[in-house]
C-alpha cells in the first residue's frame, strides 16, 4: 500500500518541477520506498499523481536499473566489475561472495536476505575493488574483508529476524522496540 | 607541489557543511560576482580565463555559455553530475566533501547565463554524494545564497537536485535532459544544440560538475591568474583520476601540461607501478578514450598534447595497466560496459556493442578465428560516427587502439588459445 503521504510528496514534486512529468524518477524512488520494488500499484500511483499513463511510466521504470522489478534482497550488495577495479581484482571478489551467500550475481537468496550483483564504475577507482551494500560503499575491499563484511550482514539479519518474531509476539512494531532490542537479543 | 584550486581545502574539517565552507571564503565569489559584474561580463571572465569542460570534450566554457539562444523562452542550467565513465571518480569526491562549491558554482553561473531555474543531475548511484548535494542546496536557500532576491540583488534562483537511477547513457547532454524530462534516457539528434533548444525547448547549458566547481575560484582570484597555470591553450588545473596498477591511486590536482610520468611516478602522487612492474598500457581520460601505449609516458596532460599522442583528455580518468595485464581480457571488459550500456536506441551501437562482446569473448576464451580482429575492426567502422550519440564511438576506442598497438597479442590468443602474458588480474589484497 502506498501512504497518502507518500503520495503527497509525489504531488509536491510534480508541482516543484516546471513541467509534471519530471517529477516521475522521483516519484518512481518514493514508490520504491514504500514497496520495496516497482509494483504494479508503484506504477499506478506514479501514473495518476503525475498525470501519465501507466505504460508511459511503466516505460521509464523499465530504462533505469536502480528501479527494481522484483522485490530486493534486505541487502543489496554491488560490486563494482568495471576496468579500475578488474585491474585490481574484483572477479575473485565476486567468485567469493557468490560462494559464501550462496548465489550467483543477479540472484536474490532464497530467504530473501541477499541479492548479489554486478555494477558498473561506481566512481570509486581509487579505493578499488569496491563494493557498495544498499547504497553505502565499502571501499578498498579485500577477500579477509569480505568474509567479516557476511559475518556482520548475517548479525544484523539475524537481530532484524528476531526484532520482527519479538514485535509480532506482542503486537508492537519492530521500531518500538528497537532501542532495548540490542541488550535482549544474544548476536 | 603545485597550488591547487578546486581541491584546495578538500581537506578541511566540515567543509561540507556552510559555515565550514564560508570559513575558507565560501560564497565570497558568489557576493562579488553579484555586486562586481554584469552577467555579460562573468562569460567574458570565463571565456578570458580559458576555463574548458572538465566532463570529456574540453570545450571552452565561456565560449559555450555565450552560444545561449537569445530569445525570450525560458533559459535552463544543467550541471551533469552523473559521473559513470569508468575510471573517473572527481566528480563524486567533490559533491561528498564540498557540495557548496558546486552549489556556488551553480549560482554564479545562472546568474551570467540568465537562468532563474537550474538542475543538478547528481548519478543515482552516488546515494551520499546525492545528500550532501541535497543539504548543500537546503542550507544554501536558508542563508539567502539560493532563492528570490539573492543577497539583495535583483538576481532569483530556483536549485532543484534530480537523482538519476542508473543509465550511463544520461552523462551525454541530451539523454541527460531527456531524462529530466521524465523519459527514458534516449539522446536527441543534434543540431539543435541545447544551447539554442534544450531542456523543455528552453536554451540551455549544460556544464560539468569540477567545470562548475573550478568558478568560484576564478571569480575570486581573476582571470588572468587562473590562465597562469597549465599551457596557453589548456589553462589551470584539472583533477586527475588515477587507478589501475598504480601504488598510490587517488585524485591529483595538477595544472594542465604535466607530464603523464609526474602523475604516475612521482613519490607525491601515484608513486609509481604496483610492484615495481613495467608499464603496459595507459588509458589517458577514461576508458572512452584511446588506450596508448608505455612509449607515451612523457606526453603532457594537456588537451592538445594527449590529442597529438593519438588519444584524448577526456574526463581525466587516468587508469594504468602494468605488463601482466591481457590486453584482450581489459578490452572484453570495457566493451562489456558499452553493451550494457548502449540505450538501444541506434542499431549500430546497439547490435554492434553486442557483437563485439561476442567476438572478443571468443577471442579471450581460446575460440578466436584467424579472421577476428580484421573483424573487429570492421564493426567498429560500422559504429563510429554512425549513431545519435559518442557512446558507440566511445565502445570502438579501446579496440580500434589496442589492436593498433598489441596486434600480436590478439594474434596470439587467436593461435595458441591462450594468453602470452601472466593470469591477468589477482586480487590484490596484500596492498
Amino acid at each position: 500500500m502506498i501512504s497518502e503521504q507518500a503520495k503527497e510528496r509525489m504531488r509536491g514534486l510534480a508541482a516543484r518541477y516546471p513541467v509534471a512529468r519530471s517529477a516521475v524518477m522521483p516519484a518512481l524512488y518514493i514508490a520504491q520506498q514504500e514497496e520495496g520494488y516497482i509494483t504494479q500499484e508503484a506504477l499506478e500511483t506514479v501514473a495518476e499523481t503525475i498525470g501519465l499513463t501507466v505504460d508511459d511510466v511503466e516505460s521509464v521504470a523499465t530504462f533505469y536499473t536502480m528501479y527494481y522489478q522484483q522485490p530486493p534482497g534486505k541487502k543489496v550488495i554491488k560490486i563494482c566489475t568495471s576496468i579500475s577495479c578488474y585491474l585490481r581484482g574484483c572477479d575473485a571478489l565476486v567468485s567469493h561472495l557468490e560462494h559464501r551467500l550462496g548465489i550467483k550475481r543477479g540472484e536474490t537468496s532464497a530467504d530473501g536476505n541477499y541479492t548479489l550483483m554486478t555494477a558498473e564504475c561506481l566512481a570509486s577507482c581509487g579505493t578499488a575493488p569496491v563494493l557498495q551494500v544498499n547504497d553505502e560503499f565499502v571501499e578498498n575491499v579485500t577477500l579477509e574483508m569480505t568474509d567479516a563484511l557476511v559475518d556482520e550482514w548475517d548479525r544484523d539479519l539475524g537481530a532484524m529476524k528476531n526484532l520482527s518474531e519479538i514485535s509480532s509476539q506482542d503486537g508492537q512494531i519492530a521500531s518500538e522496540k528497537k532501542s532495548d532490542s540490542k541488550t535482549e537479543i544474544p548476536l | 607541489m603545485p597550488e591547487l584550486i578546486i581541491t584546495k581545502d578538500i581537506d578541511a574539517p566540515s567543509l561540507d557543511t556552510l559555515d565550514g565552507y564560508r570559513q575558507h571564503g565560501g560564497y565570497e565569489a558568489l557576493a562579488r560576482a553579484l555586486k562586481e559584474y554584469q552577467p555579460d561580463e562573468l562569460v567574458e571572465l570565463v571565456k578570458k580565463s580559458g576555463l574548458r569542460g572538465r566532463g570529456g570534450a574540453g570545450f571552452p566554457t565561456g565560449m559555450k555559455w555565450s552560444f545561449l539562444a537569445k530569445n525570450d523562452k525560458t533559459r535552463y542550467l544543467c550541471c551533469n553530475a552523473d559521473e559513470s565513465e569508468p575510471g573517473t571518480f572527481k566528480d563524486r569526491m567533490i559533491m561528498e566533501k564540498n557540495p557548496h562549491q558546486l552549489v556556488e558554482g551553480v549560482i554564479i553561473t545562472s546568474y551570467a547565463c540568465h537562468v532563474s531555474t537550474a538542475f543538478i543531475y547528481v548519478r543515482g548511484e552516488l546515494a551520499l554524494a546525492g545528500r550532501q548535494v541535497e543539504r548543500a542546496i537546503e542550507e544554501a536557500y536558508a542563508a539567502g545564497y539560493v532563492g528570490k532576491n539573492i543577497l539583495g540583488s535583483d538576481f532569483s534562483l530556483d536549485v532543484i537536485l534530480h537523482r538519476g537511477a542508473g543509465a550511463y547513457i544520461c552523462g551525454e547532454e541530451s539523454a541527460l535532459m531527456e531524462s529530466l524530462e521524465g523519459r527514458r534516457g534516449y539522446p536527441r539528434l543534434k543540431p539543435p544544440f541545447p544551447a539554442v533548444i534544450g531542456l523543455y525547448g528552453g536554451p540551455t547549458v549544460i556544464n560539468n560538475c569540477e567545470t562548475l566547481a573550478t568558478l568560484p575560484a576564478i571569480v575570486k582570484n581573476g582571470a588572468e591568474w587562473y590562465a597562469s597555470f597549465g599551457t596557453e591553450k589548456s589553462t589551470g588545473t584539472r583533477i586527475f583520476c588515477l587507478s589501475g596498477h598504480i601504488k598510490k591511486p587517488g585524485n591529483y590536482e595538477l595544472p594542465l601540461g604535466t607530464p603523464i610520468r609526474t602523475l604516475i611516478y612521482d613519490e607525491q602522487y601515484g608513486g609509481g607501478i604496483l610492484d615495481d612492474k613495467q608499464l603496459k598500457a595507459i588509458i589517458p581520460g577514461g576508458s572512452s578514450t584511446f588506450i596508448l601505449g608505455a612509449d607515451k609516458v612523457d606526453t603532457l596532460l594537456d588537451f592538445e598534447s594527449i590529442a597529438a599522442a593519438g588519444s584524448m583528455l577526456g574526463s581525466g580518468g587516468v587508469v594504468v595497466m602494468h605488463e601482466d595485464t591481457c590486453i584482450v581480457d581489459a578490452v572484453l571488459r570495457m566493451t562489456e560496459f558499452y553493451r550494457d550500456e548502449s540505450c538501444g536506441k541506434c542499431t549500430p551501437c546497439r547490435e554492434g556493442t553486442y557483437w563485439l562482446t561476442e567476438i572478443l569473448d571468443r577471442i579471450e576464451h581460446g575460440h578466436g578465428k584467424e579472421s577476428d580482429i580484421d573483424l573487429l575492426m570492421d564493426i567498429c567502422d560500422n559504429i563510429s560516427g554512425k549513431s545519435f550519440c559518442p557512446l558507440g564511438d566511445a565502445a570502438t576506442s579501446s579496440i580500434t587502439s589496442s589492436i593498433k598497438l598489441f596486434r600480436e597479442e590478439f594474434a596470439y590468443h587467436i593461435r595458441e588459445g591462450r594468453c602470452m602474458v601472466g593470469a591477468g588480474a589477482a586480487l590484490v589484497a596484500s596492498h
